[in-house]
């Protein structure tokens, strides 16, 4: 009955969509129809350019942006789409915000209906990594710059989007590395480090893999001892923690590739007795809510930020896009480092 | 004694051990530790209780010659009503509002099972597809109640139940014990478990023979239900936290799994409950043995396929028949080909 009622949700919406895409369609039509005759006479155009659908080429226009969710899996996808709202709303931009709800299939009409109503710019985060080139296509075909945030295509034809907007995970395996190898400089021992993965096969696993053994190379005391996924889940990382800690006698640090396997194991780890943060210094990515709260307590040494907020970064670059400037073809996300006494100065600004 | 059809079972069981027992010596070693239990037998008993008490449902919906593959979604939409209701509360950790919250969760359990068995029973769709509605909504369902987020709730007291211990052992294993009793007391010392093996056998035949098959049936779902529901408390207590995407994701395969390695066959009619129990065990010692091991996480999947597969082969009587040399015609008993797909 529920599936009923989702699937009637659904279709509803759809239709909904299905109308304002007409409406839209006509509106912007219209607009650019009156525009010559018009000439100067913008005032009468608010009420269209309330509607959202006014596509004007004078300077002072309302740029439209079309921008498709991935979902709303994780308290660090809300963040994000309320980052792009907000910042969209105080750029003075029209957002048409659509939520793909983890599938392709949502995302591709989507974006054909941003098309449709012929937006400015349009931006989206891809559910999945391949099958973009007939939309995109479709999208340059009518003339519509294309921006990705936080998750790449892997289109060969790269001409297909302006710019990348969102983090290098590599780089945020290298900080995690680079924290721990500026801690045991001057050690002589040993130091065994576990790591706990991301879903195997990720982007963010394996390039958070990369970047932390790249930079702990340099470094040969410094040993991943055992290394095993935890699926990005808290359960999964309380039970593979506590097969590490039976597993290695001695465990000096721990790598997990986000805050939610770090608070799993950070419950084994009390389990088995030990002080997480003081037996066993711990590394994380994200900075969640969670993992901030936890790093505040000491629980956690160092986190890695992913950072949501990529909205202020995303207007400028469309707001660059629609001016016609060059954009990059990467922008990376402003991310910070926090240690356990920036996690506690910091917590009660954290939005997410 | 290889007569015995817990004999094979037991036997992987057992190898399992010995290798872990080989490759790491202190595999064995039960310490004390903050006045209970520690070492990695007590893990695999914790982190495979919830498995025992859902293949325990899952042994008996089989008997019926049913399957149900919603109990992975029963399990994340129960740990995240509990959560919900707890994080609701005022005082978190206050004794009403984490047995409020474990009743309202129970009773939604037994509710989605009964829902099962509603549309198996009642009006006649086949078990598999009846349960895939529910398997497909309820992860939807566990994610409206959750909203996409991760619920983490502050008390000690709904901990507890997965992750506090009782008498130095973990308190889930007390939960599992008396749920597994409970179901063999039912089935074997009342008649209720002839009535489920005759309803599995064929429903017609046992419903003209007096037996109320469609009641029969109502009551093995809705507990199948039950038993999820209580293993959905047990895996988000553990955590303290509720994950509405990812609880119990796959856990009907894991069931399924576990019922078949323990003999009960898929066509129903026939069911062992303590071989369901060596299967889940089985399984919840390979995936710690794999932890252990230091299986790369690319290779997990297969080695865990080709353990299962030698599972499934090594109790067939006629591959045994073959590795001795003299095959023997006969159906295969136990191993069924299907399940060697998962892992």
């Amino acid at each position: 009955m529920n599936s009923f009622r989702r699937s009637g949700l659904i279709l509803a919406a759809s239709l909904m969509l299905l109308f304002s895409a007409a409406c839209g369609g006509g509106n912007g039509a219209g607009g650019n129809d009156k525009e010559p005759a018009n000439g100067g006479n913008q005032v009468k155009q608010t009420n269209a350019e309330s509607n959202g659908e006014q596509k004007d080429t004078s300077s002072n226009k309302k740029i439209t942006l079309g921008f498709s969710q991935v979902g709303a899996e994780s308290g660090w996808r809300t963040a994000n789409t309320k980052s792009v709202q907000d910042s969209a709303k105080e750029a003075g931009f029209d957002l048409k915000f659509s939520d793909a709800q983890q599938k392709q299939e949502n995302q591709i009409k989507a974006l054909r209906t941003f098309i449709q109503q012929k937006v400015d710019v349009i931006a989206f985060s891809p559910v999945v990594e391949s099958g973009w080139d007939t939309v995109l296509k479709e999208a340059k075909d009518a003339g519509i710059p294309v921006i990705l945030t936080d998750r790449a295509v892997d289109s060969a034809d790269t001409s297909l989007y302006e710019t990348f907007i969102g983090s290098d995970f590599v780089e945020e395996g290298r900080r995690a590395g680079q924290w721990l190898v500026d801690q045991y400089k001057d050690s002589t021992e040993e130091i065994n480090i576990v790591e706990l993965q991301g879903t195997t096969g990720s982007a963010p696993a394996i390039d958070r893999q990369k970047g932390f053994a790249e930079v702990i190379a340099s470094n040969p005391n410094l040993k991943v001892i055992a290394s095993q996924t935890g699926d990005f889940t808290r359960a999964k990382g309380k039970e593979v923690m506590q097969a590490f800690l039976k597993a290695n006698k001695k465990i000096d640090v721990l790598y997990a590739h986000n805050d939610d396997m770090g608070l799993g194991a950070i419950q084994a780890i009390e389990a088995a007795g030990l002080k997480p943060g003081v037996d066993i210094k711990i590394i994380t990515v994200d900075g969640v809510k969670d993992g901030f709260v936890a790093a505040s307590e000491g629980k956690i040494n160092f986190i890695v930020e992913c950072n949501p907020l990529l909205g202020p970064q995303l207007m400028q670059a469309v707001q660059d896009v629609v001016d016609g400037k060059e954009v990059e073809k990467r922008i990376v996300t402003e991310e910070g480092v926090f240690t356990s006494e920036d996690a506690k100065r910091e917590l009660p600004n954290r939005q997410y | 004694m290889m007569k015995h059809r817990l004999f094979w079972p037991l036997m992987v069981l057992v190898v399992l051990l010995l290798f872990n027992l080989i490759y790491s010596p202190d595999f064995f070693s039960i310490k004390m530790r903050d006045g209970h239990l520690y070492g990695s037998l007590i893990d695999i008993l914790n982190f495979g209780s919830p498995l025992i008490l859902v293949a325990i449902g899952m042994t008996l919906v089989i008997a019926t010659g049913g399957i149900d593959l919603s109990v992975g979604s029963v399990v994340a939409i129960t740990g995240a009503m509990a959560c919900l209701s707890i994080s609701r509360a005022n005082d978190q950790n206050g004794l009403v509002a984490v047995l409020g919250a474990v009743g309202i969760a129970l009773v939604l359990s037994a509710a989605l099972g009964l829902w099962n068995g509603f549309l198996v029973a009642r009006i006649g769709i086949q078990p598999i597809i009846a349960t895939l509605i529910l398997m497909v909504a309820g992860r939807g369902i566990a994610q409206l109640i959750t909203n996409g987020q991760i619920i983490t709730v502050l008390s000690p007291k709904y901990q507890y139940i997965g992750a506090g211990s009782l008498l130095t052992l973990p308190f889930s294993i007390f939960i599992v014990a008396a749920m597994f009793v409970i179901a063999s007391l039912l089935t074997r010392k009342t008649a209720l478990g002839l009535f489920i093996e005759a309803v599995g056998c064929k429903p017609t035949a046992s419903r003209l023979a007096g037996v109320r098959s469609r009641t029969v049936m109502l009551a093995v779902y809705m507990f199948c239900g039950l038993c999820a529901g209580i293993a959905g408390l047990l895996l988000s207590s553990n955590v303290s936290s509720a994950d509405g995407n990812n609880a119990g994701l796959w856990y009907e395969l894991d069931a399924i799994l576990a019922v078949v390695i323990g003999g009960t066959s898929l066509t129903g009619g026939r069911f062992y409950l303590a071989g369901t129990l060596v299967g889940a065990l089985i399984i919840q010692t390979l995936t710690t043995t794999i932890y252990m091991v230091g299986v790369p996480p690319e290779i997990t999947l297969v080695v865990k396929a080709l353990v299962v597969l030698a599972v499934c082969l090594v109790q067939s009587e006629k591959f045994r028949g073959l590795l001795r040399g003299r095959p023997k015609a006969g159906p295969l008993q136990t191993a069924n080909p299907e399940v060697k797909r998962h892992a």
